[in-house]
């Protein structure tokens, strides 16, 4: 078991490895590097950069430097804790992302939450109706839901928000606490303000989560263990929630992982619409800016992510699933 | 003769999909005596398991008892008719397992991989009786001593799929006499077992039976077994019971052109050696497609024409307890519809 799990995490370090090569070396793909586009930047400003003045500029962040080099410095310091500067905001990068990284895995996760309960319990309930009316319904709503795109959701819901229920919309904080350090008030702002960004973000993933479960628990249902359970008495609901349901749950553990990359990844646009304080809009600006410490800082850090969570994915699997603990004991 | 504990009437059990209807039990009758043994013996895909599964209404949709009676006789000589209950029904639930223990064709997939077997065990004691943890955990380890699984205190916190088939077949058959039922289901308990394993399972049920004056439903397409455990044997093809009878006469005078056909596929080894196995002719018609009349007559070596391919035949009474279902003997048949 102690073998299983320290192999895990090693496979999991070279995983990291790897994405920030990769992360770099995708960041460093466009035609150009941070100064061309800040020139252009000013050029359009009406602003002139000496060719003496980019130089300095390139020599000072080592853009004139062979990529590996660029990497290698790169990353030596992040081992020390050190992310660069953000070139753009002419801040360390960790100053820029600040509190950024947390709001983000507060509502992806809170997203996330929402998008099991609303979709669990549906898909449990098209399954065992299946092809009833409400089925049907489900099925509707649910393609409906896939193909109408989460930003305009996002505008339309504020639209209802604002005008009918005066909810409290845009943004992750009340201006009073935008700014201010964290206390209990802004904690509890926060959560005043969470839902709405939380169900848009969620919708999407819902749709695709109550069709998954919806064929995952049919198969299941069709198993001669649920017919046993009836055969001994069991009550219907029983039946169905203890057997069938647990086996259909299963595959979902492996999934955590994915998740998080998945929520930022599809929610720049619904952050910037929402305008949220995440990660999301920051990597948009920083790839278009091609600041490349702090887009690569923030690739890397969803990478992490993505590995910390496969690896509680995997803890969990262990946890809930008899045959995989059981083929680790031999 | 004792009044039977379980009595089946013209049983009739459709499944309706949008493709068509599934006549999987259409019209069977069949009498289980206390202590007994049925057995009811047929090709797959006759109707046997749709049968048993219709006696405890858990019949997969989109199939349904359509009609006829399914009389349990209780300890207090009251009658029930299954058949009349909503599936649903706390009254239903109670008869599976309390009264009725189903054993399944396959141990394979009929225990869940999730849950230790010492777990599905104690839901099935805890079910029927009001008891503790403790003693229902107590009543489980008990049971799988009963169907002699080695190291019971060990093994009831096993995972299914850390026992051999045969282990399981035994698990099963101690989740379905959990609640000390007074009827065993065993629908082709052993069809999935190596031989060994078979006659363990026979010997096994056999003993229980003794013990307990069990009844015993025993489903199979094999002769042999019902030369060997049965008393009474119901003889099913495509969902009707064509002859039914004591277990001597069946063998010895069989009345049924598919029951004798039936017996002289059976390899015997009293068989001229290297002579060929005799099988049934043609093949079990399309589900959706069954033939009008006999259900036989299509394969039937004797079959009248103009007679068996129009009319359904009706039940004759041979003696008082054989009864065929053929126009070769007594009463001309009733013509259908
Ligand atoms: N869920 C279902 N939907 C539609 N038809 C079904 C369903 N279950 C069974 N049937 C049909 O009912 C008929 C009887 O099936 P059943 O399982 O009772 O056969 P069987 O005699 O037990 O065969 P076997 O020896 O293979 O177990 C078959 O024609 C089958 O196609
Ligand atoms: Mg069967």
């Amino acid at each position: 078991m102690l073998a299983y799990i320290l192999r895990r995490l090693w496979l999991g370090l070279v995983t990291v490895v790897a994405i920030s090569i990769v992360s770099f070396v995708i960041i460093q793909l466009p035609p150009g590097d941070f100064v061309d586009a800040y020139i252009s930047n000013l050029s359009a400003s009406g602003s002139m950069v000496s060719q003496q003045e980019a130089q300095s500029l390139r020599q000072q962040y080592g853009l004139d430097r062979p990529v590996w080099v660029q990497y290698g410095k790169w990353m030596t310091k992040v081992i020390q804790g050190d992310f660069g500067m953000s070139m753009e905001w002419g801040r360390p990068v960790t100053e820029v992302i600040g509190d950024r990284l947390w709001l983000t895995i507060v509502v992806s996760i809170a997203a996330i939450i929402l998008t099991w309960g609303i979709a669990l319990p549906i898909g449990i309930f098209s399954a065992v109706r299946q092809y009833s009316i409400p089925d049907y319904a489900f099925t509707f709503v649910g393609f409906a839901g896939l193909a109408v795109p989460n930003f305009l959701l996002a505008l339309i819901i504020m639209y209802f928000g604002f005008t009918l229920f005066d909810l409290k919309i845009g943004g992750l904080f009340s201006a009073e606490y935008q700014l201010a350090p964290w206390s209990y008030g802004k904690v509890g702002d926060l959560i005043a303000h969470l839902p709405l960004p939380a169900l848009v973000l969620s919708l999407a993933g819902t749709a695709q989560l109550i069709r998954i479960m919806r064929a995952n628990l049919l198969d299941e249902l069709r198993r001669p263990y649920v017919t046993t359970a009836r055969a001994r008495g069991l009550a219907e609901w029983r039946v169905v929630l203890k057997y069938p349901v647990r086996a259909a749950l299963n595959p979902f553990a492996s999934t955590i992982g994915y998740l998080l990359p998945f929520v930022v990844s599809g929610s720049i646009v619904v952050s910037l619409v929402l305008s949220l304080p995440t990660v999301g809009p920051l990597l948009l600006r920083a790839l278009i800016a091609q600041d490349m410490f702090l887009a690569g800082t923030i690739v890397l850090l969803l990478g992490v992510l993505t590995v910390i969570g496969t690896f509680l994915s995997d803890l969990i699997l262990m946890w809930i699933d008899p045959r995989i603990r059981a083929g680790m004991h031999e | 003769m004792a009044d039977p504990i379980l009595s089946v009437r013209d049983l009739v059990t459709y499944f309706r999909p949008e493709e068509g209807v599934v006549r999987a039990v259409d019209g069977a009758s069949f009498d289980l005596y206390p202590g007994g043994t049925l057995g009811i013996v047929g090709e797959s895909g006759c109707g046997k398991s749709v049968t048993a599964r219709s006696i405890l209404r858990i019949v997969d949709r989109p199939g349904e008892v359509e009609s006829g009676e399914i009389l349990l006789r209780r300890d207090d000589g009251g009658i029930v008719d299954l058949a009349k209950i909503d599936p649903r029904r706390r009254e239903m639930r109670a008869i599976r397992g309390g009264d009725i223990g189903y054993v399944f064709q396959e141990p394979m997939s009929s225990l869940s991989a999730f849950y230790t077997i010492g777990n599905q065990l104690m839901e099935a004691v805890r079910l029927h009786r009001a008891v503790t943890t403790k003693e229902a955990r107590q009543r489980a380890v008990e049971l799988l001593q009963l169907v002699g699984i080695p190291r019971p205190e060990q093994r009831v916190d096993a995972y299914s799929f850390e026992l051999s088939g045969g282990l399981r077949q035994r698990v099963m058959i101690a989740l379905a006499l959990a609640a000390e039922p007074r009827i065993l289901i065993a629908d082709e308990p052993t069809t999935a077992l190596d031989v060994t394993t078979q006659a363990q399972i026979l010997d096994l049920i056999r003993r229980i039976q003794d013990e307990r004056r069990l009844a015993v439903i025993l489903i199979t397409h094999d002769m042999g077994v019902i030369a060997e455990m049965a008393d009474t044997v119901a003889v099913m093809y495509l969902g009707k019971v064509v002859e039914s009878g004591p277990v001597d006469a069946i063998f010895h005078a069989p009345r049924h052109p598919y029951t004798q056909a039936l017996l002289r596929s059976i390899p015997s080894v009293l068989a001229e050696p290297r002579s060929r196995l005799a099988t049934i002719a043609g093949s079990i018609p399309h589900p959706y497609a069954r033939p009008e009349g006999c259900p036989f007559h299509p394969r039937c070596a004797r079959s009248i024409a103009g007679v068996c391919d129009r009319t359904v035949p009706v039940v004759t009474k041979l003696d008082e307890r054989h009864e065929v279902r053929c126009v070769l003997y007594g009463r001309p048949a009733e013509a259908a519809e």
